[in-house]
């Protein structure tokens, strides 16, 4: 080596932008929530890479909503850290939410309006020209097989067509990371499939991180990340299998069932 | 799985990211307000009950004298036009207000404060937006009253158009504000008899202050410092081609006021809207 080669070698290496290391999806660090005295969320910690499909498993109260909200700013963050794809949701709300597509457990649709009209309005909200917004709103009308419906008003849909028509509006901004809150209650077994299909296929074809929150078993698949949410805590965060596997169990179902047992025989639940 | 690869991203928003977003919400907006026409028919009767009946009946009893920007006597319709606009605009206000609380309660409010844009702006949109439709409900209501002998000067007309959209921001973002604060749809009946009414009666609406002065002088300084008077009284001169300049003031500053607490209260780091299981939304 020469000495220019030697005086090269020591200097810092530049700054590559794109070849950099993808940051997580969704990164949660240490979050806690508490409603009054009641404590909500107590210490979460875990991250959903891209391109991944990880499920938020909890029963009802455990506390997947509040952490949506969270996650969402919906609510201010009172302890901890969330970042998405590395901008910190407090910090840098605007350049976060923007990466992010939101499905949440009530509807939110607008019955009085038509499909076309929700989704123009929502590309609006993120600034995309009325011009794209009807081009995107074609095309992903035409993806969830809704393209002869788009002039109907919302109402006159079922249950499971609003279903695909908020996740088409969650992806019209496209972004990198999509979150489901408890998106197939209510429907049928065959919309539910159906739905989880298109879910997967935004991750294996697009490379979308997911999270999926539910307290459905039969909704987990092996390859899945898991995250078990129990009165507020995470009791386990982990490919599906090893989370089987560290709980002795043969299934999801026992392994959940075997994970909040304890919790609730052994560990303090929250006050 | 497919690989994910990084792209370039942009930091803050453009001034036409800014624009669609706005037109966005406005159109909205106007599209709801053509739905539910009966919203809009029953904003044009509750006024047009007053004007037809009330003032025809009060007539006789309370006669005006010439006071600002009046140059001669005038009917007690005419008095109470200006009033009875400013209510349009009070209701139009209160029901933004009942419409947010229904849509946090429903959940169509999280795809607004879900959206990139910053959440002050998201709201000052939303303002504006009811503002504009309330001006659909004061011009047709302007258009009914001129078959009934109101007659302002025609420049009056457009130059009530800035003086119009100053209290609608005033009252919507009154409006807001008690909104983030209502925790269930069923307590809004309070607001009707907590805020509309006091706020209506005890103003210059229906009565000149020099004769609520007469009176009660505890209720003529009551009546000073709502700002509700002075939106009826920005309204009124302006509809004649004049300027309340102390009005405007007031106007101009409880708006400012009003929005900054409801843009606080939306903010979800130390918002009004209390976030608890079975509490709404933000």
């Amino acid at each position: 080596m020469t000495a220019t080669d030697a005086h090269i070698a020591s200097q810092p290496l530049p700054d590559t932008g794109p070849v950099a290391a993808v940051p997580p999806a969704l990164s949660i660090g240490n979050v806690s929530h508490s409603y009054g005295p009641r404590r909500a969320l107590i210490d979460i910690n875990f991250t959903v890479q891209p391109a991944s499909f990880t499920a938020l498993l909890g029963l009802n109260g455990a506390g997947k909503s509040t952490l949506f909200s969270l996650v969402t700013r919906l609510f201010g963050i009172q302890n901890g850290q969330i970042r998405i794809f590395g901008h910190d949701i407090s910090r840098t709300p605007g350049e976060a939410l923007r990466l992010m597509g939101v499905v949440f457990q009530p509807r939110t649709l607008d019955l009085d309006l038509s499909l076309t009209q929700n989704l123009l309005y929502h590309a609006a909200l993120h600034g995309i020209s009325r011009r794209e917004a009807r081009l995107r709103s074609a095309e992903v009308l035409g993806r969830i097989g809704l393209a002869d419906r788009a002039t109907s008003k919302v109402r006159d849909l079922s249950g499971g067509q609003m279903r695909r028509l908020e996740i088409a509006r969650a992806l019209l901004h496209r972004p990198r990371l999509l979150l489901l809150d408890e998106a197939t209650v209510g429907l049928d077994v065959k919309a539910r499939a159906d739905i989880l299909d298109h879910v997967r296929q935004l991750v294996t074809e697009q490379g979308i991180g997911v999270l999926w929150a539910t307290h459905l078993f039969d909704e987990i698949v092996p390859g899945d990340d898991l995250v078990v949410l129990h009165q507020g805590r995470m009791l386990a965060h982990g490919p599906m299998s090893r989370v089987i596997a560290d709980a002795g169990a043969q299934d999801v179902n026992t392994a959940f069932m075997r994970l909040t047992g304890t919790a609730t025989l052994a560990g303090k639940p929250p006050t | 799985m497919s690989s994910t690869t990084v792209t370039p991203e942009r930091s803050g928003f453009s001034v036409s990211e800014y624009i669609v977003c706005l037109n966005g919400i406005v159109w909205r907006e106007a599209l709801r307000f053509l739905h539910q026409r009966e919203r809009f028919v029953s904003a044009l009767v509750r006024p047009l009950v007053w004007l037809f009946i009330f003032a025809a009946g009060f007539r006789q009893v309370l006669g005006i004298s010439i006071i600002p920007p009046y140059e001669t006597y005038i009917l007690y319709e005419v008095y109470i036009a200006p009033g009875l606009i400013a209510m349009i605009q009070l209701f139009n206000g209160m029901q933004s207000s009942l419409s947010m609380v229904y849509d946090r309660e429903m959940g169509n409010m999280r795809t607004l404060l879900v959206s990139p844009l910053p959440r002050g702006y998201l709201l000052f949109c939303k303002l504006l937006a009811g503002t504009a439709v309330s001006l659909l409900q004061v011009y047709a209501f302007l258009l009914i009253a001129w078959f009934w002998d109101i007659t302002p000067p025609n420049i009056g007309y457009l130059t009530v158009l800035p003086a119009l959209v100053l209290p609608g921001l005033m009252l919507g973002a009154l409006g807001m504000l008690i909104s983030a604060s209502i925790k269930q749809l069923e307590n809004f009946a309070g607001v009707m008899n907590f805020v509309i009414f006091p706020m209506f009666f005890a103003s210059s609406a229906l009565y000149p202050l020099w004769r609520v002065q007469e009176g009660s002088p505890m209720l003529y300084y009551v009546c000073q410092c709502n700002p509700f008077t002075h939106a009826v009284e920005l309204i009124r001169f302006a509809l004649y081609g004049k300027m309340n300049w102390v009005s405007l003031a007031v106007v101009g500053g409880c708006t400012v006021v009003f929005m900054i607490g409801a843009i606080l209260a939306y903010d979800p780091s130390r918002g009004l809207v209390r976030r608890g299981p079975g509490g709404g939304d933000a």
